[in-house]
Formats: structure tokens, sequence, C-alpha cells
């Protein structure tokens, strides 16, 4: 049976995690190294590290997350945003992380796919596509947290990535992302019905039945999850960093009333899915 | 007396600083090295990777650490290979054409295709699977549980020809094939024991014992 892997993704900016909605409005949650070690105590199959302001500056800051995070947790770590280069992947995987993500520079050189893989094989190389519905009811992949159109079909970029030699895609929903509304089952059957790597899906997930939903109606391998953990995490005060507290009280009031969200436990939410059938690793 | 440490091979395939790391958390001391005189003189080895095949043994090949490595196995000191660095222990590979391995232990790596319909499985298979351990003499997975997860990460899987080296089992898509194994001095996991979180820890912890004969 497939064991399904919940993976809290962590978006990175500077030192620092931050969440925001539809990828925009970000906000500083807290520290990776205590939000991951966190979620590794509690359970979590592998880690997701998005470097979000992607890049140019603030490399190093990224890398020592990463080794920081290496030191400690004994779980697969997951890294991208702004990778552009074989030596900008060969950099991550040297400070600890097991796999990289790429995105912006596949879609602009997608040999970088087939010479990535080839380099430091298919298993390391994970491709990430943020899709938008279009008006005429297509999805296409986007770039630069939603806000560049590429001109890809998401199912037609997703093929050609497999067969440059990806080793995993994760899709993300751009207009799920961050609302609690649920995830698009049409863009992730889309996509999970032709692929053969391994599919994770990221964006929506409102409470523990959306997840439950999404393994249950789609064919993917893993969840990414941030706001459905991050916020139920930072309600633990030390998780948050001291002078930031006050800020957060306001996001989190203004979070939890927007949004439909009811964040959870990753334990909690790994119990209930073992509970309704699903292979999950306890 | 002090304690005896590893020699973690650096042959460029993947990441090492996981391994160093695990292995230090258990209170093995690890060091990183592609030195032949280094490596002929440790009291312990481990062979990591990710990759191809091929190309990790023209990197071997490239580094002249073939012959390092094959008389390292005849020492009778403590040899590891994990994942690939385990798959490249075995005779030959059919991984994108027909590879010669180092033939430490006889065996073949073959494709999932050849073992799963990958219509309906994943490959490479990423994921965290079950262990089931079939020999309880075994060192390596002295107290490891049953049916414990341990982290999968491949699409190539090995058939050793002599079946009471295996130490563990693992089912992929209601098929099982060989997922660590032990033959003398020579030790190999398919899975990441660096990655397994508390059992693959638990695990480099009876490969420390193993090295330190405690």
């Amino acid at each position: 049976m497939k064991n399904i892997r919940i993976i809290p993704r962590l978006d990175i900016k500077g030192p620092n995690v931050v969440k925001g909605i539809h990828l925009e409005g970000l906000r500083v949650v807290g520290e990776p190294k205590e939000f991951a070690k966190f979620y590794y105590e509690s359970g979590a199959d592998e880690l997701l590290y998005m470097d979000v302001v992607a890049s140019l500056y603030n490399r190093n800051s990224l890398k020592d997350i990463i080794e920081e995070t290496a030191k400690e947790l004994f779980i697969p770590l997951t890294v991208g945003g702004g990778l552009r280069t074989i030596d900008d992947i060969r950099s991550v995987l040297n400070a600890g992380a097991d796999k990289v993500v790429l995105n912006t520079a596949a879609i602009k050189n997608p040999q970088l796919i087939k010479e990535a893989s080839e380099k430091f094989g298919s298993s390391t190389i994970v491709i990430a596509i943020e899709a938008i519905r279009q008006e005429n009811g297509k999805y296409f992949a986007f770039i630069d947290n939603g806000r560049e159109f590429t001109g890809k079909e998401v199912v037609d970029w997703a093929l050609e990535a497999e067969e440059l030699g990806a080793g995993e895609l994760l899709i993300t929903s751009v207009d799920n992302e961050g609302t609690g509304a649920g995830y698009n089952y049409e863009l992730i059957s889309e996509v999970s019905n032709v692929i053969k790597i391994p599919l994770i899906v990221h964006g929506g997930a409102g409470n523990i039945n959306h997840v439950k939903d999404v393994i249950e109606i789609t064919k993917i391998d893993a969840v990414a999850i941030s706001s459905l953990f991050h916020y139920e995490t930072l309600k633990n005060l030390k998780f948050a960093k001291k002078e930031m507290i006050e800020g957060n009280q306001d996001f989190l009031r203004s979070g939890a009333s927007n949004t439909k969200i009811k964040s959870v436990f990753i334990g909690d939410l790994k119990n209930f899915l073992r509970d309704s059938g699903i292979d999950i690793r306890i | 007396m002090s304690k005896k440490g590893v020699i973690i091979v650096d042959y460029g395939m993947g990441n090492l600083f996981s391994v160093v790391q695990a292995c230090k958390h258990v209170g093995l001391d690890a060091k990183i090295s592609s030195d032949k005189e280094e490596i002929r003189n440790a009291e312990s080895i481990i062979l990591p990777g990710v990759g191809a095949f091929g190309g990790a043994m023209r990197q071997l090949e490239q580094l002249n650490l073939v012959e390092v490595l094959i008389d390292y196995a005849n020492s009778n000191k403590p040899f590891l290979g994990i994942c690939l660095g385990m798959q490249l222990l075995m005779t030959s590979s059919e991984e994108f054409g027909f590879h010669k391995g180092l033939d430490i232990v006889e065996g073949k790596v073959l494709p999932f295709s050849n073992l799963v319909d990958t219509t309906k499985n994943k490959v490479p298979q990423i994921q965290w699977n079950k262990i089931e351990v079939c020999s309880r003499e075994a060192k390596l997975t002295e107290n490891i549980e049953n049916g414990a997860y341990m982290y999968f990460l491949h699409s190539f899987y090995i058939e050793p020809e002599d079946n009471n080296i295996i130490t563990t089992l693992t089912e992929y898509g209601s098929k099982t094939y060989c997922s660590s194994f032990q033959k003398g001095n020579i030790f190999g996991t398919q899975f990441h024991p660096e990655k397994s979180s508390l059992q693959g820890l638990n695990m480099l912890s009876n490969f420390k014992k193993i090295v330190n004969n405690e």
C-alpha cells in the first residue's frame, strides 16, 4: 500500500518563516529551526523549505538554515526557491538538503531538469508547478509566486518535466493557497491521472477533512501543509519570536476570522488519517 | 580505549552531510574522505550515495577507489553501503544499460519495472515503507521493530544471489524485495537510516556497536 507523506512546508524569507495567502502578503511567523524541530519531533515525514523571496539576496542565510536543520533533524529535507543553476543545486545539497525544488529556472530552461537529474539523480529533483485557473477553464503554470504567466498548460508541463527526468512534482493551486477553502480536485486529478512520478500537493487545506478528501479522491503521494500546521504551532507562543508576538497576535486573530482555517497539530492529523484507513507512518 | 570511528567515502554523489551528522548523533565519530590511505586505514567505512549507477562507478574509477573498496571489503572491517552505495556493492546493474559493479556481493541491480506494475506504482519509490526483519541474528537489525518505517528513495532494487544474506524485506506493489543485507562484515541498506528518524538512528547505533565490537 502507498504510504502518504505529510510534509510541513516552511516558506522562508531571510532568517524567518513567513506565511501569506495566495502566496502573497507575507507575514513573519517565527524561526525556521524552532518550527522544523517541533515538526520533526511531532512526526513529520519530510520537511519542505521554500525560499520565497527567490533568490537574489540572503542566499547564505538559507544555507545556514539548511545546515542547522540537517544537524539535528533526521528526516528528508527538500529545499527550493531561486535555484537557477547546477551550482546552486549542488550548494543546497552540500548544505544537507536531500532534494531540490525547481520552478522558474526549469520553465525558462527545461534542459536544466535533464542536466540536474543526470547529475544528481532523478529522485533528487522536484519540479514545482504553481497553477492558476484561466477564464477558459484551463490551468496554466505561473512563476514568481503566481505573478508571471508562462504560457505553459499545467498538464503539458507536468508531462514534459517527467519526460526530462524530474523525480517528483509539487503542485500548488495558487487560487486555493492560504484560503482554507479545500484543495482543487479538478487540477490535482488532471495531473495525477497522467503522471507516473510521485505527486505532492499544496494549497487550500482548511481542516483535517480536506486533507483526508484529497488523499481519497485523487491519486497523490504526499501533502505539503503550511497554514493548517503553522497556526496551530503559533498558539504555543514559544515558537514565535518574542519581538513579533504582538504583531502576530493581530495576524492570528485576523487569520482566524478571515480564513476558514481550522488548524491542527501534525500528530493529530496523522492519527485522524490513519483511523480513516489511510496508510500513514505514525 | 578510545572509540572507533567511520570514514564516509566521498565520491561526489549525494548528501554526505546528513550521514556524518547522523553518525555523530549516535556517537560514531565520522569523517568525510576520498583519500585512499585514509580509507584503507579506516576502522569502518560507509559508502553512501544518491544518483545514477553508471556515473557513480565512473567516479569511483576516476578517484582510483575501486580497488581500495574491494580490498577493504576483504579486510573484515565493517563496511556499510547505503542506497546507491549498497547497489554499487553488487556484481552488475541494468540501470540505463549494463554496468559492472564492485562485485563485492554477488547479485544484480534491477529496475523496479521488472518487479512491479509501474502504471499502478510510482517509480521512483519516494516514501516511508516498512521493513520486515528476516534475520534476528543480524546485528544491524537488533532491537529494530518488525514493521518499522524507513525512508526509501529509489528506482532500482537489488536481487542478491544468496537469499540467506537478506536481513530485511520490503513490499512494493505487493511484491517483496531485499531492503537490507549482511554478508560477513559487509552491510547494505536500500533505505536511508540517516533520514529515517529514530528507527534509522537506532540502526546506525547498531552499526556503531558492530564497529566497536560491543
